[in-house]
């Protein structure tokens, strides 16, 4: 049986506190970061949710518009009737990737780089990022400073007072095993272990069609998801 | 003639509790800016004389991961509540954090678990479930820079420093950002609400110093989580940070100072890119704004060593602030290791003056 859309969105406590009634008045838009950027238009987001149209809400969940938020949530502040379109995207993406369809859109199928960066680091440092992941490869705004840190690791952040690779606390310490089994194992008990596995299935499915290495980790695609903009290319052309 | 000052921050005001406090450090503030955290808890504990609690056993709060979609909202909820178990654990009851996404997080979960009991009855049993833990609500919960804000005042009394202009006698001009996610969500939660924040702007006239106001004050730094996280997407997140140095630019600061970890980040690295890419640069004669946490800029002020406390960590070189607020330095000393190693110096940008 054909999943419900509107009514799935419905169970999400972010979709119940991010919709009242939207007025169409414009204000996220005028003060959205994404919309100051790019194409994106809160408004019609939450317009063509309001109007609870299966096939629309369907195309909306195939398409880039929902990953280009960037979740300030600048919108929560000044909505005169307290929607909240970062709220509603919140739930518009976890539902896209439920059902497979993030798959579908290009912004939508980066969501494998993410997963492999700052998802996969919480499980094996304790945190988001690690000083050992970042290099000016794959993060060249750090600049001249940061590739003078990573010459000098341990000697700088000796320097700097860090706690870095010592299991005791402080700045950059070795989280323990016992928090990092903590974490994995709430994980795996609240849906997030599920979701990367939804998010691996479904691109190894999209790798195997643009023939791209699909393994683990740092694989050709990747750096496919993680350094091309597709939307560019296209508007290039 | 000097401008009326605005006093609709006054009308939000929150608890800042006044000592014993559970501290919880930063995903991004811990590998960008180092020292600041350590910095930070020797502020409280010296000048304050507060006691201040540094778990080993602490986490992320996943926020990151969260806003960026890779994980649900019960995972965050839970690794939330496993950080409140360890609170609970060691015996305390007011909760700081680090991070303003933190911060965002904290007080979105326990708005939930006002509005939906069903989700912290979900999240307790999970937690029991997944690591044996239980844990009670803080009775109090707030951000760093809070307690900064709070201790303004003694600081002021300590510090050798004021922001004045040690050339001119004329207070500095000094931006103050402040991270979306400390009162764009829930504007009751941050010292002066929403849309006049008070808490890095109370510490600027504390420290006499002149706040600017410009245009896009209150415009993000453009993190966007996703899109930073993206090298395909960071056009939306230096985009953002050139609306801002546009628009504050021609009131010419001599200072940015930022509440959260990555609009520090992000302000100090785009100013980089931004002269590399356009030749454009915010500061004077060639050089980027420096841009500071407001624990690196009460450091200053205290006396401490610039290069004890990692400003030798920020690309925008600090040395034009130093210069003007008077700091005794070693240039010498800047890129050295802890013992007088000689650690060589960062190779200099193509365009934006360094030191």
């Amino acid at each position: 049986m054909k999943m419900e859309l509107y009514k799935e969105l419905s169970k999400d406590i972010r979709f119940i506190e991010g919709l009242n009634a939207c007025i169409n008045c414009g204000t996220c838009t005028a003060i959205c970061p994404a919309a100051a950027v790019s194409d994106y238009d809160p408004r019609m987001v939450v317009d063509t949710i309001q109007q609870r149209d299966e096939k629309e809400l369907e195309l909306l969940l195939k398409s880039d518009t929902i990953w280009l938020c960037g979740e300030c949530l600048s919108c929560k502040t000044r909505c005169p009737r307290s929607n909240t379109p970062g709220y509603i995207i919140q739930a518009l993406r976890a539902l896209s990737i439920e059902t497979g369809f993030f798959a579908e859109s290009s912004q939508g199928q980066k969501q494998l780089a993410i997963k492999r960066t700052v998802g996969d680091h919480i499980l094996k440092y304790g945190y988001c990022v690690y000083v050992d992941e970042v290099n000016t490869e794959m993060y060249p705004e750090q600049g001249p400073v940061w590739d003078w840190i990573k010459k000098n690791k341990e000697l700088v952040l000796e320097r700097l007072g860090t706690s870095y690779q010592k299991e005791q606390s402080g700045s950059l310490r070795k989280t323990s095993k016992e928090s990092l089994n903590d974490l994995k194992r709430i994980f795996e008990e609240t849906g997030a272990t599920k979701r990367f596995e939804i998010i691996e299935d479904y691109s190894a499915r999209v790798a195997n069609s643009l023939d791209l290495d699909f393994k683990t980790d740092r694989d050709s695609y990747f750096y496919y998801q993680y350094n091309e903009n597709q939307q560019e290319k296209k508007s290039e052309q | 003639m000097k401008p009326i000052p605005n006093k609709n921050w006054e009308a939000y005001q929150k608890e800042i509790a006044d000592d014993h406090y559970y501290f919880a450090r930063s995903c991004i503030r811990q590998n960008f800016f180092p020292a600041a955290e350590d910095l930070f808890l020797k502020i409280i504990r010296e000048i304050a004389g507060k006691e201040i609690f540094d778990d080993a056993r602490q986490t992320t709060c996943s926020g990151i991961a969260y806003h960026s979609g890779v994980i649900p909202f019960e995972t965050t909820m839970t690794v939330v509540a496993r950080q409140f178990a360890l609170m609970t654990e060691a015996g305390y009851e007011n909760f700081v954090c680090s991070c303003v996404t933190s911060f965002g997080i904290y007080n979105e979960v326990l708005e939930t678990w006002k509005q939906f009991p069903e989700k912290e009855k979900e999240a307790r049993e999970a937690l029991k479930r997944a690591t044996g833990k239980t844990f009670e609500i803080p009775r109090n919960l707030v951000h760093t820079s809070d307690l900064i804000y709070k201790f303004r005042k003694e600081i002021a009394e300590k510090a050798i420093l004021r922001l004045v202009n040690k050339n001119t006698g004329e207070p500095l001009k000094v931006v103050d950002h402040i991270g979306c996610h400390y009162a764009k969500i829930f504007p009751e939660k941050g010292v002066g609400g929403a849309e006049f924040p008070y808490v890095l702007a109370g510490m600027i006239d504390a420290w006499g110093g002149d706040q600017v106001d410009y245009p896009e004050r209150r415009h993000c730094c453009g993190f966007g989580f996703r899109q930073y996280l993206l090298k395909s997407n960071r056009g939306y997140s230096i985009g953002n940070s050139k609306i801002k140095f546009e628009s504050m630019q021609p009131y010419h600061p001599d200072l940015i100072i930022a509440n959260c970890p990555g609009c520090t980040f992000f302000l100090d690295r785009w100013q980089y890119v931004l002269a590399e890419m356009e030749g454009r640069t915010y500061g004077e004669n060639g050089y980027g704004i420096p841009v500071l946490t407001y624990e690196e800029l009460a450091g200053l002020l205290l006396g401490y060593n610039p290069w004890d406390i990692g400003l030798q960590v920020h690309q925008v070189t600090v040395e034009p602030i130093l210069e003007k607020l008077g700091v005794k330095f070693n240039p010498e000393e800047k890129y050295k290791g802890l013992h007088g190693e000689d650690l060589g110096s960062p190779a200099m940008p193509a365009v934006l003056r360094c030191h």
